[in-house]
This record gives structure tokens, C-alpha cells and sequence, in this order.
């Protein structure tokens, strides 16, 4: 029998008693060892817990216990804390840090019934968009193994394409869930700001650092979204709001949904390979009920730069616990207090997670915080101001998730604005804190392409209900890259 | 707009207590240098009347809850992941001599 796909075929197969999660566990952790010369998803396999929890999951099964997530196997991004197991968050730093508890995320799809496989390898400390500045060393794209699959949740949106795992979890602070999954050709979740606990997810950017999933499908994201979301006292930014069953509003139809083209989103920075399948995407859409409004948002291109002093300033504050003392990286022999500091962080973080620091340090420093800091928080209301406008008129917006499909690894080394501007359209709704999705729309140059939904906050169920009516007349969701099919 | 040198470099790495090698600090000079430049396109934006946005949770206030004791001692089960620790304490280089 072949391997069921997504997560929703998955549970079926398992409630139906054709295939026990130890089965489904072992095949997929064989698919996993065989791809890790090529595509090195993961940064650790625990083949031993995984078949142990799937050996559980079926007891509950056998039990007559019911469940979506029950005995399906996923695997989390590397920055997400798991009990006992190695937490490296793509660094040196903490290449040997084994955490002492589960995150929120990860204790609530541990209870679901969800058997993980390993810990999936990641931008350090989530700072990248390519998967390149890992310690751990780069992921391939299961598309081109000569390209990048996009980062920081590089792992993640790899072993998802190439069918590794039904689901990942991933993070997303200026689109690191997005960017990867269209460059993946997969569908990502970032929810909104305060939906899902950063308990235990090791912090980058805390205004803008949001927790959620990479799958093939909306239905997948909308059944790991209900079990990994909701209020969590350990997270004072956690919103203590219902969760809403997300699969249950799936099947809505879009008459009457009213979609705003985000005019600042068809720029000459985009591919026009990418234009082309993402217009015909929308009219699709619109042949499904749903009607079209060009929207403006004027301050929307500021994202960049003001992304790059928020979340470097946020970062220097968050990443100063690393100090060679209570845990992580230390360096031999040192002379002093100050030696030790300086060059367990020197040595301890890569070239890309010392120049934002710096940068942070630098935006925040006497006589530049009024200049830069202060500035950026205040062109991020503007950007907020912008989005709340539009979502007056329009239900959602819509526009690419990329400017451009998967570029070759290598080619983005020497300047590091040429690699921030990849991030220009998913940088805006961290900034708002909105929910956003991406999911394959079609091929560019033979390369997945990425469509982007961007909602009001706390609009996680429409965003799924329009992707989802999407995906059940295309099946460019369903495309596996050759040599990685079921 | 923002050209840094490499002593501006320095300075900041002293600040962020991170060691740089002689070679990485030309390299950051440029690099910082290019994103400081892209940064310097804010200030050309009008924001007189508009209050700075630290985060998009509305209203939200920081949250209280009542002052009890909810941990429990995971000295030991914590220590396991610092570099040096002896009688339950970390170890660093001598401070005072």
C-alpha cells in the first residue's frame, strides 16, 4: 500500500485500522534517513521516541480513543524546546543544549496524539531567509537540489515537500513560514500575533515572533492550527480568546467574500513567471463567488526598513542571555569575565546572527534610539494603520508570497540587503501582527510559486476556508517533486 | 546617511560583548554600512503626531496573576546544560582577585 499524503488521509487510514502509526512511523522514518545526504531536513532523528509514541498512539487507537492528529507522525522546527531532546536552534551556540521541558506547541500536539520524528534544521536563531546561515549546514530544496528552500523554516517546508512528514511546525517573524513554503511549493500558516504560545520557542524578535505550521494542505494547517493554538498562561503575549474548530468552517463558500489585490504587491520587483499563475489563481477565486477590489497601502513598502530596526533591536535584547554561563556555548580557557562573554558569543553565533545583534545594539545605543528605533515603531503604526484601513473594505488581501522563485544557494553571500528583500511581501504582516498564509498557486520556470493571503487579525478560519476552496479545484498542492512522490 | 567605520564596528561589538577577528570587522563595516543605508529611508517618512507601536495586541495590558509560588526546584535538572557548576552553583572566571 502506498503512503497516504496529508494529515487528514493519514488519520483516516489509522481510524480505519489500514495502517497502524507504528507502520506509517517506521516508513516515513526510513524516507527520512534516505533523504538526509541530499536534502539534510533534520538536525536530529529520535527514531527510538518515535516509534515508542506511535506504539502509544495505536494503544489509544485500539482503545477506542478518536482524534485527528492521533498517531500521525510530524516533526518540529529545531527552535521549538522538547523535553530531553537536543534543541539547537540552528547554532553552535546551542549545538549541544538539551531542553529541560516541552514548549506549549509542542506539549498540546504531544497530547493530540502527534508522533515526532526529529527536529527540523533551520536558519540560527531563525535569522535567514535560504536555510544557508545554519550551523547544521544548508537544506536542499526537494525542487533543485542546487537551490535554497527558503528560510528560516527551511526544514520544515523540505521535509514537508518532499514527504517526509504530513506536518511540520514553524516560526515566522518576517515570513519564515511563508517564504519557505512557497518556495517549497507547500502551504504555511503564520496566525496572528498572541494566537499560538511562544512558550518554550526560543525567542528572536518578541513583537513579531509567531508560532504555526507548514502542510500540504489547508485542511492539514486548520487541524494542527486547533490543536496548537490557544491562551497559555506562560505566554503573557498568549490571547485568551476560543479557538474555533478552524476544520469545521472549511467548506464556506467564497460568494460574497470580498478580496483586496494589494496594488504595492505587483511591482516591478515581481517575477513576472510569478505574476502570470498567480492572476489565473485569483480568478479563480473570483469564478468561485468571490469579487475583486484593487487596495492600496502606501507605507507598505517601509517594511523592510523598518523591519530591519525592530527586529534586530529586538533580537540584541533577546539573544544577551547567551553568555556562556548558565547553558549554551562556552569558550576554552578564558582570561576573564569579560573574555568569556566576548568570545563564547563570538564564537557561539554565526556571521548573520552577530550582524543583527550589532545592528540592534547599534539602533539602540545613546544618541540613535530617538533616530532609529522610536522612528521604525512609529512607521510600524503607520503600516498597522494601513492594513486596518484596507480590512474596512476587503475581507482579505491578496498577492505573491515571493518576488521570486527558489534562487541557487551561494548566489545572496556577499550583501545582506539583497537577502532582506526576499522577505518584502511577508515582512508586513509581522509588523501588524495579522494572520497570513501561503500555498502553491503554480510553477515559475519550472519552480513552485506562492500565493498569500493576508486577513484582519484573528482571521486564521477564513484564511483556510478560501485556501481550502482553492485547493479543491487545483491539485498544484498535491504535486510532489520527482523522485519524492508517495 | 550612516556610513560606519570600522571603529564604530568595534564599539558595537564592545557593547554587544561579542569578540570580532580582525578580519570580520571590515566585512561588518560594509555590510552594517549597506543596511544602515537601507534603514535611512524612515527618516525621509513625516510620523510628527504618531505614537510609536511596541506590539499589535490590542489594549493589552500586562496580565497579573496572584502572587503564589507555581515552580517547583529544577536546579539540578537545569544545571545539566551549563558549562561548569559545582555545589549547585555556576562557575566563572575569578572576579575579585
Amino acid at each position: 500500500m502506498g503512503i497516504p499524503q496529508t494529515i487528514a488521509e493519514m488519520s483516516r487510514a489509522l481510524h480505519g485500522g489500514q495502517v497502524s502509526s507504528v507502520e506509517l512511523t517506521r516508513a516515513l522514518l526510513e524516507r527520512v534517513q534516505r533523504s538526509q545526504p541530499a536534502l539534510n531536513a533534520f538536525v536530529t532523528v529520535t527514531a527510538e521516541e518515535a516509534l515508542a509514541e506511535a506504539a502509544a498512539a495505536d494503544r489509544r487507537l485500539a482503545a477506542g480513543e478518536r482524534g485527528p492528529l492521533l498517531g500521525v507522525p510530524m516533526a518540529h522546527k529545531d527552535i521549538f524546546c522538547t523535553r530531553d531532546v537536543l534543541t539547537t536552534c540552528g547554532s553552535r551556540m546551542l549545538a549541544n543544549f538539551v531542553a529541560p521541558y516541552d514548549a506549549t506547541a509542542v506539549a498540546r500536539l504531544r497530547a493530540a496524539g502527534m508522533v515526532m520524528l526529529g527536529k527540523l534544521n533551520m536558519d540560527e536563531f531563525a535569522m535567514g531567509s535560504s536555510n544557508e546561515t545554519s550551523h547544521f549546514g544548508p537544506v536542499a530544496n526537494p525542487w533543485d537540489l542546487k537551490r535554497v528552500p527558503g528560510g528560516s523554516s527551511g526544514g520544515s517546508a523540505a521535509a514537508v515537500a518532499a514527504r517526509l512528514v504530513p506536518g511540520a511546525t514553524a516560526t515566522d517573524t518576517g515570513g519564515s513560514i511563508r517564504q519557505p513554503a512557497a518556495l517549497c511549493g507547500v502551504t504555511g500558516l503564520k496566525p496572528t500575533y498572541g494566537r499560538v504560545s511562544r512558550y518554550g520557542m526560543i525567542a528572536f524578535a518578541s513583537s513579531l515572533d509567531q508560532g504555526g505550521v507548514i502542510t500540504l494542505t489547508a485542511e492539514d494547517s486548520a487541524l494542527m492550527l486547533s490543536a496548537m493554538a490557544g491562551y497559555d498562561e506562560r505566554d503573557s503575549t498568549s490571547v485568551d480568546m476560543p479557538v474555533p474548530d478552524y476544520a469545521a468552517g472549511l467548506e464556506r463558500p467564497l460568494a460574497g467574500l470580498r478580496i483586496g489585490l494589494l496594488k504595492e504587491f505587483f511591482d516591478k520587483g515581481l517575477d513576472p513567471a510569478i505574476e502570470a499563475p498567480l492572476r489565473a489563481a485569483i480568478a479563480e477565486l473570483q469564478a468561485q463567488g468571490a469579487t475583486l477590489h484593487e487596495v492600496s497601502l502606501p507605507n507598505l513598502p517601509l517594511s523592510v526598513p523598518t523591519y530591519y530596526v525592530v527586529a534586530p533591536a529586538e533580537c540584541s535584547s533577546n539573544l544577551a542571555r547567551f553568555d556562556g554561563v548558565r547553558f549554551g556555548y562556552r569558550c576554552e580557557n578564558p582570561r576573564d569575565l569579560k573574555d568569556l562573554y566576548e568570545r563564547s558569543r563570538g564564537e557561539g553565533f554565526g556571521a548573520e546572527v552577530k550582524r543583527r545583534i550589532m545592528t540592534g545594539t547599534y539602533v539602540l545605543s545613546a544618541g540613535y534610539y530617538d533616530a532609529y528605533y522610536l522612528k521604525a515603531q512609529r512607521v510600524r503604526q503607520l503600516i498597522a494603520n494601513d492594513f486596518a484601513r484596507a480590512f474596512a473594505q476587503v475581507d482579505l488581501l491578496v498577492g505573491p508570497t515571493t518576488p521570486t522563485v527558489a534562487f541557487e544557494l551561494g548566489v545572496k553571500d556577499d550583501n545582506p540587503v539583497t537577502m532582506y528583500l526576499n522577505d518584502i511581501y511577508t515582512i508586513g504582516a509581522n509588523l501588524a501582527g495579522l494572520p497570513a498564509l501561503s500555498l502553491p498557486c503554480g510553477f515559475a520556470h519550472g519552480l513552485p510559486a506562492g500565493m498569500q493571503f493576508i486577513g484582519p487579525q484573528f482571521s486564521e478560519e477564513r484564511l483556510l476556508n478560501v485556501a481550502h476552496r482553492y485547493q479543491r479545484v487545483t491539485d498544484w498542492h498535491l504535486r510532489a517533486p520527482p523522485g519524492y512522490a508517495s | 546617511m550612516a556610513e560606519l567605520k570600522p571603529d564604530d564596528i568595534a564599539r558595537i561589538a564592545h557593547l554587544a560583548r561579542l569578540a570580532l577577528t580582525d578580519a570580520e570587522v571590515p566585512a561588518y563595516t560594509l555590510s552594517m554600512s549597506r543596511i544602515m543605508n537601507l534603514v535611512g529611508e524612515l527618516q525621509r517618512v513625516e510620523t510628527s503626531g504618531v505614537e510609536p507601536m511596541s506590539h499589535s495586541l490590542p489594549g493589552a495590558a500586562a496580565r497579573l496573576r496572584p502572587d503564589q509560588v507555581t515552580e517547583t526546584d529544577h536546579r539540578a535538572e537545569y544545571q545539566r546544560n551549563a558549562p561548569q557548576t559545582e555545589a549547585g552553583l555556576y562557575l566563572v572566571p575569578r572576579v575579585i582577585e
